[in-house]
């Protein structure tokens, strides 16, 4: 069964970098946004593995973002992403679904 | 208990793309060791060979402190923020990746190979503003440790986000020295030995073996002739503000 992943990542060239690695891998799927809002109707509407954190939203936004899951999507593990490509992406993923 | 651990040089993960050969003491694309992921704030240790005109196409990097070290040969670098330099064996360079930059990275030679360490650290804050330095790091004489990044802007070296500090040092002599850490309580150090072999605390260490140690106030170095060491304080706990 796919792993399936939310992306919420603010920066476009980023976001879809990693959306394209996470494609190279039958065994996950991944979805992309730069929107909080949309991130929230998705993440209560759907069941996401894992909420990947890329970069650009504050410190707050983050947050928000964790306690919505924690309240709204309990099985869905919020990760951050950190390098921004190939690097840490696979290991991030991995150490979750663990 | 113990409070180090030894990763022999053999025993890293190790990618081989014809042009690109990588030798990763940590988790890093293909590899994943889920017992070697990182070491506190120190998440990458790349040791790379790039052929010579090879090289790193445009890609992007957020959220990363990102240092480079040649050991042979020079690079060249180009990024989003109007930054365009030649980094040369004996330099260190350091990117602040924060919200996102893109970059390539290229041999500056035609025909020979540059070997250089790629190092990532986690940074204690996340979407910082991107930034780019380089700087000389040649030791001014041997046989002594000298400091080549700090978390601060008025130490020597470049800086980082993060706290940690970086020594370097080449020896042309059977030498002993003392490093104290500057952050003992939170900090361990990372060892990576260049060239040659030494002996760290009493554990025997040869060319590209790393040894991470903890809880202690300083470390005792024995250096042998033709040694060249990299030390890497972090802190063992990634705490962002």
């Amino acid at each position: 069964m796919q792993a399936k992943i939310l992306v919420l990542c603010k920066h476009d060239g980023i976001r879809e970098t990693i959306l394209r690695l996470l494609g190279n891998n039958a065994d996950w799927q991944g979805i992309g946004t730069n929107n909080l809002f949309e991130a929230k109707q998705m993440l209560g509407s759907d069941n996401f593995d894992i909420a990947l954190l890329g970069n650009g939203f504050t410190e707050a936004e983050e947050s928000e973002v964790t306690e919505f899951v924690n309240q709204h999507s309990p099985g869905t593990k919020t990760v951050y992403h950190y390098g921004g490509g190939s690097g840490l992406l696979s290991a991030e993923i991995y150490q979750a679904l663990a | 208990m113990e409070n180090f651990v030894i990763h022999r040089a053999g025993t890293r993960g190790y990618a081989d793309h014809g042009w690109l050969k990588s030798s990763h003491t940590f988790s890093f694309a293909g590899y994943y060791n889920h017992e070697r992921v990182q070491f506190g704030a120190l998440r990458v240790l790349n040791d790379d060979y790039v052929a010579g005109g090879r090289g790193f196409g445009d890609h992007p990097h957020d959220n990363m402190e990102i240092i480079s070290i040649p050991l042979e040969g020079k690079l060249i670098h180009k990024d989003s923020m109007g930054n365009s330099a030649i980094i040369t064996t004996g330099e260190i360079q350091v990117m602040s990746a924060g919200t996102g930059i893109y970059h390539t990275e290229y041999n500056a030679d035609p025909s020979e190979a540059v070997k250089f360490l790629q190092i990532w650290i986690f940074p204690n804050k996340r979407n910082v503003t991107p930034r780019y330095d380089q700087m000389l790091i040649k030791a001014k004489k041997p046989n002594e440790l000298y400091q080549v990044l700090s978390p601060n802007k008025d130490d020597a070296g470049v800086w980082i986000h993060q706290n940690a500090w970086f020594n370097m040092g080449e020896f042309d002599t059977d030498t002993n020295v003392t490093y104290k850490l500057n952050n003992a309580a939170d900090n361990g150090v990372y060892i990576l030995i260049l060239k040659g072999q030494a002996t760290i605390n009493g554990q025997a260490l040869d060319t590209k073996d790393g040894m991470g140690i903890w809880a202690v106030d300083e470390l005792d170095i024995n250096a042998q002739a033709g040694a060249q060491l990299l030390l890497m304080e972090v802190p063992m706990e990634v705490k962002q503000q």
